[in-house]
């Protein structure tokens, strides 16, 4: 039964692409309906990770209530849930658009349609949400919303008659788009009298209160006393508390079809709590959960290990609780010969892999020690059964492998036309395919490129930009695999294998890799009581070499006047900075070594 | 009565040479005589409390010859009372400080012992390391210091200088081991922090030699000097047989020792500690009978080994190995087996009878060496 409170409910997100001013948007929303009070209000109030306000990006995704009065004379509750704006991240922005009716499309009024605004916009479209653009920037002098406007009919295909023109960053016409939202987002059409259906979009863990399970109500009623259910594992919690964020939690009496709260029920287990299921009442389940969502696929994988061997429980311990509301991080036990024990780690892709590692070492005050990303390669031995191999060390013996297939990702470049050539040289270095360009009006082109993931990894986006003066923008999606002729390069430090140094590379690029990797290798390790020989090898087959003189001096002349004190202290600091090496076998290697393979530029 | 090793700080120079670091003030020579009166007072405390009798002296710097010669008259008076005999006396001097006179004055109050600051043989080396002295003055200071008594001399050299070849530094050598000194310390340039020469270097206006000349010289130091009679018996020092220096073996071998004076160090009863670095500091404290001490530094017995340890085996003659077991009550080998065989295995120190010593490649590496006791 649809109900009049639910006609003035709207859930909405915000897709843009990334610096398209989505979090500045957020904010003036959440000002103007005085959720936060002026003087409470620090800028971007959605992304509270420190790291998403440093690096300016929206990692995890949060949801706040809004009271909003419109011109109609009513009253509306407005449950905006943000999205974060990377490509990485992509499977968030598909989980907060479950929980919605309805996107505002935020498009930059100088920059027009890029890589992920389109991305974002399919995304939305296969939820089935009803879109609603905004046109941001507008106080610039450089803005064009006629044009913008245009682009969004011709390119989306969407009605951009309605369009707010606003500027998020002066306040100009908020108001326009909070009307935007009443009046052409869908209301929640949920059944308030049904058996309770609630999806799980997010959940973090609290100290005192356990699992707290951000849920959007789809059907039925939940509240206090009541007992509830997961419908993946079947176990069932008495729910303590319901409330809406705004954005602080705000304890409610109920929540019914059709809001936005949260619901902690005292979850100790962060395992029992999966993001996508379906919460019932156990005492009158609905009959079928919802669809969830699809399993996330990680791209990228990388070793990550404790600096100290000692911190390997903490390690465990914190991407355990990571993981709770970041699914798509996956880890596993590994261990290395020359790391000793640590995670093979899973993520969406490099960015995702950076900040989950910043914030193993910042909120964790973890020291890692992280090996080159990987991607997944599928393996088919010589008996016809294909392994998957993420670590280097476990690729089987060259003999027993009958062939090896590679991931290969779809991209979509956008660029303005004068970077055009500059863009397909890169693409071609890095063994793209071309596929296709089409030219959106005169002056931009969308490029169409299959390029291997494993070319992606390191510093695609980095070298993109460099190449574009920033302004080219990119999207991806894995295609398949593909075979490929592949080999592993081995780095032998001393004579001895690093096993944590190891990497699959496409044969027609090892001998540059390897050099390249042997250099990097030298200016990493510094000089030891011995000459270091490094070498890259394929198999048995030495195709680089350097070499790490042997230090020749290391003596302190001279003890003045009986200041033991100082060259004590001047002998610990040595020391100290000697644990902050790792042994591997008889060399000491610093943490960057095992980085230094991401910085390849070519 | 406990016999120990007494070093007496004087902070002043008449210029501060570009590389030094140590505890010196340019031109304020003026303040001497309070100064003085405020290490009288300062040692006057200690021997109020303690029974010390000194078994060697060091009056040391900045530069001691450059305050009015009369005021190590006094210094040495007051001490008269606390030597023992034979007591090793050794003082720096600066050959651009010193007269016929002041020396002869010197050796008459006992001091036994002279050090001079030498450094480079050649003009443009002494001058680029803002050295007062030309060679001649040296020259000259050597000679009265000989005809004023003093049979035992000590040179300071340094090596790896900014400009210096392989030739100037064997020219160096030759004319230092032609003059006959008794003790020669040979030391590499090390930039230190807040010098001038450690900002020029910064600033890429002096460039200093590489890893390897430097060795090479150091080499070149220790086969020369010991093929003219001077054995090495520290990383930094040669004596002929009977020269080598009485009190800094006090340091090396983690005895115990007062320093008195503005910055001074001092082991005493387990501890280290340290005065005030700065000069008036120091005076308004100690001339009012004041403790001048900024730090203290209880050591722990691990502390104390690991000191005994890295100390021990900057001298030749190494580490006692049945004397350390005797002094801690500890297997050495067993306690310290990790460090000893991985630095065995890369020969750079090397068991001989009952000593621990180091190697040739262990004394260019002895500070990794050291670590490993830690």
């Amino acid at each position: 039964m649809e109900s009049d409170r639910q006609k003035h409910i709207r859930n909405f997100c915000i897709i843009a692409h990334i610096d398209h001013g989505k979090s500045t948007l957020a904010d003036r929303l959440i000002e103007k309906t005085g959720v936060i009070s002026m003087r409470d209000m620090e800028e971007q109030v959605l992304d509270n990770m420190d790291l998403e306000r440093e690096r300016g990006i929206t990692i995890k995704l949060q949801s706040v209530k809004l009271i909003y009065k419109a011109q109609d004379g009513q009253e509306y509750v407005l449950n905006l849930i943000d999205t974060p704006g990377h490509v990485d991240f992509t499977y968030e922005v598909s989980r907060s658009l479950a929980a919605c009716e309805g996107a505002v499309l935020v498009v930059d009024a100088t920059q027009g349609i890029e890589a992920q605004t389109l991305a974002n916009v399919y995304l939305a479209l296969d939820n089935n949400l009803e879109l609603y653009p905004v046109i941001n920037k507008i106080d610039l002098p450089s803005a064009d919303p006629e044009f913008v406007k245009k682009e969004i009919e011709d390119v989306i295909g969407l009605d951009a008659s309605n369009a707010a023109l606003v500027s998020a960053k002066e306040g100009l016409n908020i108001e326009e788009v909070l009307e935007g939202i009443v009046k052409y987002i869908p209301h929640p059409t949920g059944d308030e009298e049904a058996p309770l259906k609630a999806l799980i979009f997010d959940s973090f863990y609290d100290s005192y209160r356990g699992v707290i399970a951000y849920i959007r109500v789809i059907d039925g009623v939940l509240k206090p006393g009541m007992k509830m259910r997961m419908m993946q594992n079947g176990k069932e919690y008495e729910v303590v508390e319901v409330g809406t964020m705004k954005p602080q939690m705000n304890p409610a009496g109920i929540l019914m079809a059709g809001d936005v709260g949260y619901v902690s029920a005292s979850i100790k287990n962060v395992k029992d709590v999966h993001v996508g299921d379906t919460i019932t009442n156990a005492d009158n389940p609905c009959k079928e959960a919802l669809p969830g969502y699809r399993k996330v696929t990680s791209m990228v994988y990388c070793g990550i290990y404790p600096a100290d061997g000692a911190d390997y429980d903490n390690l465990r311990d914190a991407l355990e609780k990571l993981q709770l509301n970041d699914a798509a991080l996956l880890y596993e036990p590994e261990t290395s010969v020359a790391l000793g024990f640590g995670f093979r780690s899973g993520f969406l892709g490099l960015l995702h892999m950076e900040i989950i590692q910043e914030r193993l070492e910042r909120e964790y005050n973890l020291n890692l020690v992280t090996t080159a990303p990987s991607v997944i390669y599928h393996i088919t031995k010589t008996n016809g059964e294909m392994i998957e191999v993420s670590n280097p060390t476990n690729l089987p013996p060259l003999q027993e492998i009958d062939y090896m297939e590679e991931p290969i990702v779809k991209a979509t470049i956008m660029t303005p036309t004068e970077y055009v050539g500059a863009i397909m040289d890169l693409c071609q270095n890095r063994r793209g395919t071309f596929k296709d360009m089409q030219y959106m009006e005169e002056k931009r082109a969308i490029l169409h490129y299959e390029l291997p993931l494993n070319e992606i990894i390191y510093d695609f986006f980095d070298a993109l930009k460099s190449r574009t003066k920033g302004y080219a923008s990119f999207d991806y999606e894995l295609k398949g695999y593909e075979k490929s002729e592949l080999v592993k390069l081995d780095i032998l430090l001393n004579g001895e294998t690093v096993d944590a140094l190891s990497f699959i590379v496409h044969k027609d690029k090892a001998y540059a890799r390897g050099r390249s990797m042997a250099e990097k290798l030298k200016e990493a390790i510094p000089r030891q009581m011995f000459e270091i020989p490094i070498q890259a090898a394929i198999g048995a087959k030495i195709i680089a070499r350097e070499t790490v003189k042997a230090m020749r001096k290391d003596v302190l002349a001279k003890c003045y006047g009986g200041d033991i004190s100082r060259k004590k202290k001047l002998l610990e600091k040595q020391k100290e900075g000697k644990k902050r090496m790792r042994q591997v076998g008889s060399v000491e290697l610093p943490q960057e070594a095992f980085m230094s393979v991401l910085k390849l530029d070519d | 009565m406990k016999e120990i090793g007494l070093y007496i700080h004087i902070p002043f120079c008449r210029s501060k040479c570009l590389y030094c670091d140590f505890n010196s003030y340019e031109r304020r020579e003026k303040d001497a005589e309070v100064y003085v009166a405020a290490l009288l007072q300062e040692l006057s405390g200690y021997h109020e409390k303690y029974n010390f009798i000194y078994k060697t002296v060091f009056i040391g710097g900045g530069t001691p010859t450059v305050i009015n010669y009369s005021l190590i008259g006094v210094l040495m008076e007051s001490l008269a009372p606390y030597m023992k005999a034979g007591a090793e006396i050794s003082m720096e001097s600066n050959p651009g400080t010193v007269t016929f006179e002041s020396l002869k004055y010197y050796r008459s109050l006992g001091i036994n012992r002279l050090s001079m600051g030498l450094q480079a043989w050649q003009e443009e080396l002494l001058r680029s390391l803002g050295r007062i002295h030309s060679r001649e003055d040296f020259l000259q200071a050597y000679d009265w210091a000989r005809k004023a008594g003093f049979d035992n001399i000590s040179t300071d050299l340094m090596f790896a200088l900014p400009k210096q070849t392989l030739d100037m530094w064997k020219e160096t050598l030759e004319k230092v081991i032609s003059l006959g000194a008794d003790h020669i310390s040979c030391y590499s340039l090390k930039l230190e922090e807040g010098t001038k020469l450690y900002e020029l270097n910064k600033e890429g206006k002096v460039q200093l030699p590489d890893e390897d000349l430097d060795r090479e010289m150091y080499k070149l130091a220790v086969d020369m000097l010991f093929s003219y009679g001077y054995n090495q018996y520290e990383i930094s020092n040669f004596a002929w047989s009977g020269a080598e220096c009485r009190h800094n073996l006090i340091y090396w071998r983690n005895e115990e020792y007062l320093g008195v004076g503005a910055g001074s160090h001092s082991k005493l009863d387990g501890k280290r500690f340290w005065n005030h670095r700065d000069i008036d500091r120091y005076i308004s404290l100690a001339g009012q009978g004041e403790l001048p001490v900024s730090g203290l530094e209880e050591l722990s017995g691990d502390e104390d080994m690991w000191e005994t340890i890295f100390l021990a085996l900057r001298l030749n003659e190494g580490l006692d190995i049945p004397g350390f077991e005797r002094k801690y009550g500890v297997n050495f080998r067993t306690r310290y087996g990790n460090a000893l065989n991985k630095l065995t295995a890369h020969g750079l120190v090397l068991m001989e009878a009952d000593s621990l010593k180091l190697t040739d490649i262990g004394r260019d590496l002895s500070n990794s060496v050291f670590i490993e006791f830690l």
